[in-house]
């Protein structure tokens, strides 16, 4: 039984989604097309790659992409490993002064590494470190987020699977790896996917901490490349910001499922 | 025993907050009480002298009207949207997929992308916005020169890029929701909209409450399309704390404001927690 | 005696080592510039290739030339990159960033690089309103590089469909206002003036014209609230406002170029700097000419100077030295000034047989350097960011109604007064 209302909403939800796809078409549209379309819309406007060729000749995407990739994997892969270890203390381990600790690692929720820029700026100055991967990637490491997560997905991990891993003669670390990793796996994944789009995205503290073509991200990359003081040339900003996007847009639609439920999962929690 | 695997376990992760967080949110604070050091001129103690000049800067007052007021556009609608986005998704409508694709692709572009192409949109003339109010026989609007429209540009295009996301987090609780609840109350003869304001929503709180944290945090940290859109133009109409926290630290070289305002920028997120943690929480359990 | 012959031989091995190493280093000096682009076109790839053939020219000088975005971010990332690890040498950045410069002590005077009397000719080669925004406190502390001035252009179509002489640009305000009405139709503006980016960069021009500058000659006093001045707004405001020859509220820096070339106004008045861009795109028939007169013509000089910094060895200083001779040399000035619109520099650049040739057949090419006769310098004071961002916020508040113009300078010029006093 059909309600008389649901084909309205239906429709209703339709004209959002095609409203909301909209500004992405148009940024294929001006990309495909030579300049002169950019802002005449003609469907027999002929198609083109030139303004790809003009933006990868403008601009070292290449550099961008291998550093936003050295970039997102470096942090990826640190915050893996600490937020493992500090979660599993905070999960499953009696100590001192638990709660308060947890409550001081909780605060990074609310005050964001790019609050504090001015203060982080000064302290990679003095360790030698601005305008290095590293140094981008430092304040994010340790992720209070991570942390929290992992928490939550280890508390539902039955004791009695480590208890057993333990008659089995496993360290901490032997439990961790064989029981409590394997078992957060979905977890995992959600984490890894948001912190990765995360990054690849993150402009502020990579432009204030980057210099020079050999560090900058591909955002910091698009910005300068696009700043509207150059004069704007639609066509060659919309593909350079198609290029930008590129792999991880690529990704998302082939992926769509997973990340769809990583977030899902990443947010229920 | 224990307590030294565990401290072990943590010592990483905190080197690297304490390094990161909480040093210079405490630094912050240290810093805001002295004065801008030069090479001509090194820093010396000043008291508050530096929130007072702050509280006499006419722009710090613009600014904080306009991160009230971008926070004040971009929350409640961005949730609202979000929720639709949510109800709509979570039926069986033809196409669901690609509905939910398209409401949620915004999200994983960069804001610095999403500003190069909504720029198009808000160019006076040859943009998009005014192509189509031509059509209609409009004259062209200036809308990012001029003061009074600029923010709310600003605006639309966060709602844009942040409501799929905050719809993912509604799906999910949508999601635990049992169907034979809605089958049963229809039984009753209770009407849609009845049930979803009766039922539905209410369930939804601690997701409304979650989503409505992370969307003003997000409303306070998110600037990033200031750098290509508007520079905080026209005369700072669309400047907002955190870029005007920019500017002065690495434009002016003036460390010492950039101190200060970070400081009100802290409170303003500690205020957040205060809320969250007492008032907000307590209202939705006893519920 | 093999004790001392042990020796002999491990000083000589020593020496030899020492020497190699000296060898190493004065094989390559490495240096690293940054530079800024703010106007439209491939200048990247200009500056690389010229830079290119400076290190083909001298092998013993590695350059590594960054590109940092607008002029804002260039100072930013070259003032970061020296508290940082890996300094700059030398840059190219505004001009007008000479007192912040001055005041952080990262650079140095010209003037203590180059002692010999070729050297000093070479110093006052340039055209002199080009060394204005390089020179205080008696010393010269940038060399122009990437210079323009503000021109006028105008669509000769549009001149000609409005009855108007397309040869007969707009030589005072009153014509401005005049054709400017003739030119204004539905379908187009009269005249677009950029009000974001660098608001007080037009303004300039404005109050020049009526008779004014906007600072005194060593940084410490703004004069926003001269009476002249506030007229200059007023007339800026009055385009809009009471003309209707221009659209109301702030027009982009940025995207002006494309709104000229869409046909959306008939005349803008931009950097010279874009002139080669426009010339390439426009499907238009076009003319560039110097801004008209108020009481005087008038137009402030703009852009970069090469900027050489203290934290560098007198090797490297030797090395930056040659590096900005190659560049401002006027074969270099003058490829420069042809690929961009930019100034040529010098007198010289303009008597090289290529860009005579250019002027030659493309006039509008030398109606910025000619217009180098009435010009001044940018605004640039102490606290230069600071100051200029009030005097952007004054004009912007004014052209967008929210303040009158008066109201709005006189404020700015209250809180620039209590900036600058320090250092009075």
């Amino acid at each position: 039984m059909k309600r008389p209302g649901s084909s309205v909403e239906a429709l209703a939800a339709w004209l959002l989604a095609v409203l909301w796809i909209a500004p992405l078409v148009y940024a294929f549209w001006a990309a495909f097309h030579p300049s002169e379309y950019a802002v005449h819309f003609n469907l027999l406007a002929p198609l083109t790659l030139d303004q790809f060729r003009e933006a990868w000749r403008q601009a070292p995407f290449m550099r961008y992409y291998f550093n936003t990739f050295v970039l997102v994997t470096m942090i990826l892969a640190v915050q893996l490993v600490l937020c493992t270890l500090a979660a599993y203390a905070f999960a499953r381990l009696e100590f001192w002064g638990r709660e308060v600790m947890f409550a001081l690692v909780l605060l990074q929720l609310m005050i964001v590494p790019e609050v504090l820029i001015v203060e982080n700026y000064r302290t990679l100055a003095a360790f030698n470190l601005v305008d290095t991967i590293v140094g981008i990637g430092l304040p994010y490491m340790a992720s209070a987020f991570g942390i929290f997560l992992l928490r939550q997905s280890f508390k539902t991990i039955p004791r009695e699977l480590e208890e057993a891993a333990r008659m089995e003669g496993c360290g901490i670390m032997g439990v961790l790896w064989r029981v409590y990793v394997p078992t957060a796996r979905p977890t995992y994944l959600a984490y890894a996917l948001v912190s990765v789009s995360y990054h690849w995205n993150n402009f502020l503290w990579p432009l204030v901490v980057t210099n020079s073509v050999e560090t900058r991200p591909l955002t910091v990359g698009l910005a300068i490349f696009g700043a509207p003081e150059s004069g704007v040339d639609w066509s060659v900003i919309s593909a350079g910001t198609l290029l930008a996007v590129a792999p991880l847009l690529i990704a998302f639609f082939l992926f769509q499922r997973q990340f769809v439920q990583s977030f899902l999962h990443a947010g229920i929690k | 025993m224990m307590g030294i695997y565990a401290w072990l376990l943590l010592l990483p992760a905190s080197v690297l907050l304490v390094t990161f967080t909480h040093y210079p949110t405490v630094a912050t604070f240290i810093h805001s009480l002295f004065s801008n050091g030069t090479v001509i001129r090194p820093s010396r103690f000043v008291g508050l002298d530096n929130y007072r000049a702050v509280m006499h800067d006419p722009v710090f007052w613009k600014v904080m009207e306009n991160t009230v007021l971008f926070a004040l556009g971009t929350v409640p609608a961005s949730i609202a949207l979000a929720l639709l986005m949510a109800v709509w998704v979570n039926r069986r409508i033809p196409g669901r997929a690609f509905v939910r694709l398209s409401y949620f692709t915004p999200t994983i572009l960069p804001m610095i992308a999403v500003a190069n192409i909504w720029l198009f949109f808000y160019t006076p003339d040859i943009g998009l916005l005014d192509q189509i109010s031509a059509l209609f026989g409009g004259h062209g609007h200036n809308w990012l020169g001029d003061s009074r429209t600029v923010l709310w540009c600003l605006i639309v295009m966060t709602i844009w890029k942040e409501a799929g996301f905050f719809m993912i987090f509604y799906l999910a609780a949508l999601q635990t929701h049992s169907p034979e609840l809605e089958e049963a109350a229809r039984l009753e003869g209770a009407s849609r909209g009845a049930f979803f304001w009766r039922v539905t929503f209410p369930l939804l709180m601690p997701t409304t409450l979650f989503v409505f944290i992370n969307a003003t945090l997000n409303s306070f940290k998110l600037v990033d399309h200031l750098f290509i859109l508007t520079k905080g133009g026209p005369d700072n109409a669309s400047n907002l704390l955190l870029y005007y926290i920019y500017e002065n630290a690495f434009s002016f070289f003036d460390t010492a404001s950039a101190a200060t305002l970070t400081v009100i920028l802290l409170a303003m997120l500690a205020a957040m927690a205060i809320v969250q943690f007492t008032v907000l929480d307590k209202r939705i359990h006893y519920r | 005696m093999s004790k001392r012959r042990y020796l002999l031989t491990l000083a000589v091995v020593l020496l030899c080592l020492f020497a190699l190493a000296a060898g190493v280093q004065a094989e390559k000096t490495k240096l690293t510039m940054y530079y800024p682009v703010a106007v439209g076109g491939p200048l990247t790839k200009i500056v690389d290739s010229m830079v290119a053939d400076f290190v083909k020219a001298n092998p013993d000088v590695d350059v590594k030339a960054i590109y940092a975005g607008n002029y804002n971010d260039a100072r930013i990332k070259a003032l970061a990159a020296l508290k940082s690890g890996k300094p700059a040498q030398l840059s190219v950045m505004f001009s007008i960033d000479i007192y912040d410069l001055i005041e952080q002590d990262a650079i140095i005077p010209f003037d203590d690089l180059l002692t010999t009397d070729g050297d000093k000719a070479w110093l006052n080669s340039f055209y002199p309103a080009l060394m204005e925004n390089g020179r205080t406190l008696g010393k010269t502390w940038g060399i122009p590089f990437q210079r323009s001035t503000i021109v006028m252009y105008y669509n000769k179509d549009m001149f000609r469909k409005a009855g108007l002489d397309p040869e007969k640009p707009p030589a005072t305000w009153q014509e401005l206002v005049e054709m400017g009405k003739k030119l204004t139709t539905p379908e187009h503006y009269g005249l677009m003036i950029p009000s974001t980016g660098y608001p007080y960069w037009m303004f300039g021009a404005l109050a020049k014209q009526n008779g004014e500058v906007l600072m005194d000659g060593d940084g410490k006093k703004t004069f926003f609230a001269n009476p002249g001045v506030i007229e200059a707004l007023q007339f800026w405001l009055d385009l809009s406002k009471k003309h209707g020859i221009m659209p109301k509220g702030t027009i982009e820096w940025g995207t002006l170029r494309q709104n000229f070339l869409e046909g959306k106004t008939a005349m803008m008045w931009h950097s010279t700097g874009n002139l080669t861009v426009v010339k390439k795109k426009a499907k238009f028939d076009f003319g560039v000419a110097m801004l008209p007169a108020g009481k005087m013509r008038g137009t402030p000089t703009g852009g970069g100077n090469f900027y050489i910094f203290k934290k560098t060895s007198p090797a490297e200083r030797k090395a930056a030295m040659r590096l900005i001779k190659f560049m401002t040399s006027p074969e270099r000035s003058a490829e420069w000034s042809i690929k961009t619109g930019y100034i040529g520099i010098s007198p010289a650049a303009y008597e090289t047989p290529a860009l005579k040739k250019y002027v030659e057949e493309f006039p509008p090419a030398k109606v910025a350097r000619d217009q180098l006769k009435y010009a001044t310098a940018e605004l640039s004071t102490y606290q230069t960011g600071r100051v200029r961002k009030l005097l952007d916020d004054a004009i912007q508040a004014a052209l967008t109604g929210k303040k009158s113009p008066e109201k709005a300078l006189k404020e700015a010029q209250a809180q620039a007064e209590r900036l600058l006093k320090p250092y009075q």
